[in-house]
């Protein structure tokens, strides 16, 4: 028997998803498609997969939300030219055909996987041991996938530079977004006095705790880029300007040094990012110490935007 | 069944009840001001209570004061937002 709130949830999941498809407001489907990852995120802890469902909570709606929020709030004055031009019946019967043939073919993939699915947890549990941490999570993640890991974060830089390639050229080097006024005694300024010392050691503590928990740098990061956000939108400090050297070198140094210790590896171990036998821990914590502010830089700057403003202003 | 768990029981239930209320409220009431009033003002005490509710049921008091932080948290971050969507809202009402 199904238990009822495992249910429930699925229940709300399968609802918030065709509210999100089905919303005529793009604000309305945001906030639906924020709703639909928090219960995505209660699904995952259901599933047991905690580090999964942090990382949803983190990224999935916190940070793609605030993205999205801050896209449907650009797109505003378009919305009704939007309306005014949509699709003919044809062209929506097609989408609708094509739609439904992605979802049938993906229900006839997971129909059609053998049971039991094939595995590799017995090999990652069998060589944990070799690379000093005792979340398998992080083990797969920074030592027998790290490849992945380390393109996930070049990814990151790269979509940072998209969204700064927007920028009108009067303000290309300036200052991201646009100034905040908020009252400086107002109830936004309070809060982010009082959050961030708050927030910034929860981020570290899920960062550190990340090799023998569930938790790890890019739920860290994301936490710790809320905070700064958080000073940025009460006006209590401002973005720094994108031209800055100590910025641009914070943005690369996390990837670089990943980079650096995986050729180390070819020297010193057998291959590109292999660790020499008993340094596998010491050289993960300091990938993880260098790409944590990496990732709070850019999780923070891909939310504030493009350069709207010259340094001067 | 002992008398902790009965306390316990009582007061989860008690807050689930608050949050019903609270969503009740947000669903019948006329405008944005009284429908964060429910919302805030209810869901908090509903997660206050269900806390309280689950105080005595934890193994260590590190993990008690973990979830009264929570609820402090959650304190602190509606009080902001419904003040913040409570200000937008009236200058939205003094514009039009």
């Amino acid at each position: 028997m199904i238990d009822l709130v495992t249910a429930g949830i699925a229940a709300l999941i399968l609802a918030l998803a065709i509210w999100t498809v089905a919303a005529r407001d793009t604000l309305a489907a945001v906030i639906g498609f924020v709703t639909f990852g928090l219960m995505l995120t209660l699904a995952w802890v259901r599933l047991v997969g905690v580090d999964v469902a942090l990382t949803e909570a983190a990224i999935g709606g916190g940070l793609t939300g605030a993205l999205m929020i801050g896209a449907a709030s650009r797109l505003r004055p378009l919305e009704t030219a939007a309306e005014a031009e949509r699709p003919r019946g044809m062209v929506r019967l097609l989408a609708a055909v094509m739609a439904a043939g992605v979802s049938i073919a993906l229900i006839i993939c997971v129909l059609a996987l053998p049971n039991p699915a094939p595995t590799l947890a017995p090999d990652t549990a069998a060589n944990m041991n070799a690379t000093g941490v005792l979340n398998p999570i992080t083990a797969v993640l920074l030592a027998f996938r790290a490849m992945d890991t380390l393109l996930e974060a070049i990814v990151l830089v790269f979509a940072l530079i998209g969204v700064w390639s927007l920028a009108p050229d009067r303000a290309w080097g300036g200052r991201p977004g646009l100034r905040q006024h908020a009252d400086p005694n107002g109830i936004l300024a309070y809060i982010a006095r009082v959050l961030p010392p708050i927030g910034i050691i929860v981020g570290t503590y899920i960062f550190w705790i990340g090799a023998d928990l569930p938790g790890g740098k890019f739920q860290g990061a994301t936490i710790v880029a809320a905070m700064w956000l958080l000073v940025i939108m009460a006006g209590l400090a401002d973005a720094p300007p994108i031209s800055r050297t100590w910025l641009r070198v914070g943005l690369v140094a996390g990837p670089l040094v990943f980079i650096a210790i995986g050729a180390y590896g070819a020297v010193a171990a057998e291959a590109f990012l292999a660790y020499p036998a008993g340094f596998a821990k010491p050289l993960i914590i300091v990938i993880e110490l260098a790409l944590m502010p990496t990732l709070a830089l850019i999780l923070g700057l891909l939310v504030i935007g493009a350069p709207l403003r010259a340094e001067k202003s | 069944m002992n008398i902790v768990d009965l306390f316990s029981m009582a007061a989860i239930t008690a807050g689930a009840i608050f949050f019903l209320a609270g969503t009740v409220g947000l669903l019948r009431f006329p405008d944005t001001f009284t429908r964060l009033h429910a919302l805030t003002k209810a869901d908090n005490l509903g997660l206050g209570l269900v806390v309280l509710g689950l105080l005595p049921q934890v193994r260590s008091v590190l993990a008690g004061l973990t979830l009264v932080c929570v609820w402090l948290l959650v304190l602190l971050g509606s009080a902001g937002t419904s003040q913040l969507i409570a200000r937008a809202a009236r200058e939205r009402d003094l514009d039009s």
